[in-house]
């Protein structure tokens, strides 16, 4: 990252080298969940289902984009013994507006995420995003590494919910408009297991039901990238 | 100003909370009413998820619109019952809050009961209320005219395990169990079992979910007491049914 010395004056908003990686780093590099161990309790709740992890890693990112965004705005201004508290105030500021709208626009939608949303203010990401770069940085780099971190984290959300719904449930996206049925003893599913003499043997997988399952895939998904992503086995 | 003197965080604070505070409570006050409908609406499609095979045209509860929806609810007969089975007077079903009566002493509750009429056929939609694994769960039971046959059922909870106790709402297979089963053997009330490894009687027993037992015996018992609190009620109609014939 050799950054040039730039003596003009930067334009508030760019979209150069570093901005992008800012966005493309926490996808694999610097993922919020797989390398920096953040918002592991989330990942484990919210992924046996497709459709509420889709949501999830939405709301995330909206909320680590934007608290990103107005805690860097004010960052001059925050006193230092009290930055905890005036981050926390913006986070829950705006997961009580994600709350509000939701409630106003969907409220079946609402109702089945509202657990999950209050979540978002527990979310280890956000405050940590905010304490590591927001503090540190212009508004809108910290904009960018908020959506980015947002999108890393829900790109694991999805993969491992995706995952644990097509074994543990025999479907995908259920709960949403466009569910697919996949494998189970129903002639309702594409592969029917009381029919096929392929697949007559299978089951769906309990434990992929319960939490216990995503520790596991996180486990295999962290070991995978570290098996061909060099830079990280030299850091740990 | 030094930024870490006392004066200076206390007034930080102050304008951060203030502005904060106006901007939700503003934004509170904007989106209540729509929001509160929204409620309204969500709840009575809840009630009406239990007759789901019986409704207008054929449809489905998700495809009535709220206006349909709203029309059916003004339709229908909605007494409101105490726990002695009489009628309370002036009392509507649909603003009776199942939430709070469940905290009221068992004798003083209020029961709502919609009776919904479709092509002649009277439905008893009866509404209970229990707990789960982690909290409440709810739902309704429609009767058929018999009182005894259940037409659909509909559950729903605040907080059971997404893929476990979750299913009772998420699977409508789960449901689907329940259609025509029966809450009384030769008179004597029953109810309807959620049992664990598999249904063994056909008229008052469904397959529980396997991995949520908690939920599903609190399925069981939610059922068990909460339709027996109606019985009063409902065994005066049969009486009332015996004199006419």
């Amino acid at each position: 990252m050799a950054e040039t010395a730039v003596k003009e004056k930067e334009p508030i908003i760019a979209f150069g080298k570093k901005e992008r990686q800012l966005l493309t780093d926490p996808l694999n590099d610097n993922n919020p969940i797989t390398v920096q161990v953040l918002g592991i309790c989330s990942a484990l709740a919210v992924t046996s289902l497709v459709y509420p992890a889709v949501v999830m890693a939405v709301a995330v990112t909206l909320v680590t984009a934007f608290s990103n965004l107005f805690t860097s705005m004010v960052r001059q201004y925050i006193p230092k013994s009290v930055r905890m508290i005036v981050q926390l105030v913006i986070i829950a500021t705006l997961v009580t507006i994600v709350e509000l709208l939701l409630k106003y626009f969907n409220y079946p939608i609402y109702k089945q995420l509202s657990v999950y949303i209050g979540l978002i203010i527990t979310n280890c990401i956000v405050m940590g995003r905010l304490e590591a770069f927001a503090m540190a940085n212009k508004p809108w780099r910290s904009f960018l590494d908020g959506i980015g971190n947002g999108l890393g984290y829900g790109a694991i959300l999805i993969i491992v919910a995706i995952v644990r719904e097509i074994f543990g449930k025999g479907s995908l996206f259920a709960g949403s408009p466009i569910e697919l049925k996949i494998i189970g003893p129903t002639a309702e599913y594409l592969i029917n297991t009381t029919q096929s003499t392929l697949f007559g043997w299978y089951s769906n997988n309990n434990l992929m039901v319960l939490p216990a399952a995503a520790m596991f895939i996180i486990g295999i998904l962290i070991w995978i990238q570290r098996s061909y992503n060099s830079k990280l086995v030299d850091v740990s | 100003m030094d930024r870490n003197s006392s004066k200076y965080i206390l007034i930080f604070i102050l304008i951060l909370t203030a502005s904060v505070a106006v901007a939700l409570t503003g934004l509170r006050e904007v989106t209540k009413e729509k929001a509160a409908q929204n409620e309204d609406i969500f709840n009575k499609r809840a009630i009406l998820s239990a007759v789901q095979n019986e409704l207008p045209d054929g449809k489905k509860v998700a495809d009535l619109s709220d206006a349909e929806v709203a029309a059916i609810f003004q339709n229908m007969e909605q007494p409101v019952l105490d726990m002695q089975g009489n009628i309370v007077e002036g009392e509507k079903a649909e603003s009776i809050k199942m939430e709070q009566e469940r905290k009221k002493p068992e004798a003083d509750r209020e029961l709502p009961l919609y009776i919904y009429d479709h092509n002649g056929e009277k439905f008893y939609i009866l509404s209970v209320r229990g707990k789960g694994l982690w909290d409440e769960i709810w739902g309704t039971v429609a009767l058929k005219s018999d009182l005894n046959t259940i037409a659909g059922v509909a559950f729903d909870h605040k907080g059971e395990t997404p893929g476990l106790g979750a299913e009772i709402k998420d699977n409508p297979a789960f449901g689907r169990q329940f259609v025509g089963k029966k809450i009384y053997d030769n008179g004597n009330y029953v109810s309807v079992k959620a049992r664990k490894g598999g249904a063994q009687n056909k008229e008052h027993e469904v397959d529980a979910i396997s991995g949520a037992t908690v939920t599903s015996d609190g399925v069981s018992e939610m059922l068990y007491r909460g339709i027996k609190y109606y019985e009063p009620y409902l065994n005066k109609i049969k009486q009332q049914g015996l004199l006419v014939q």
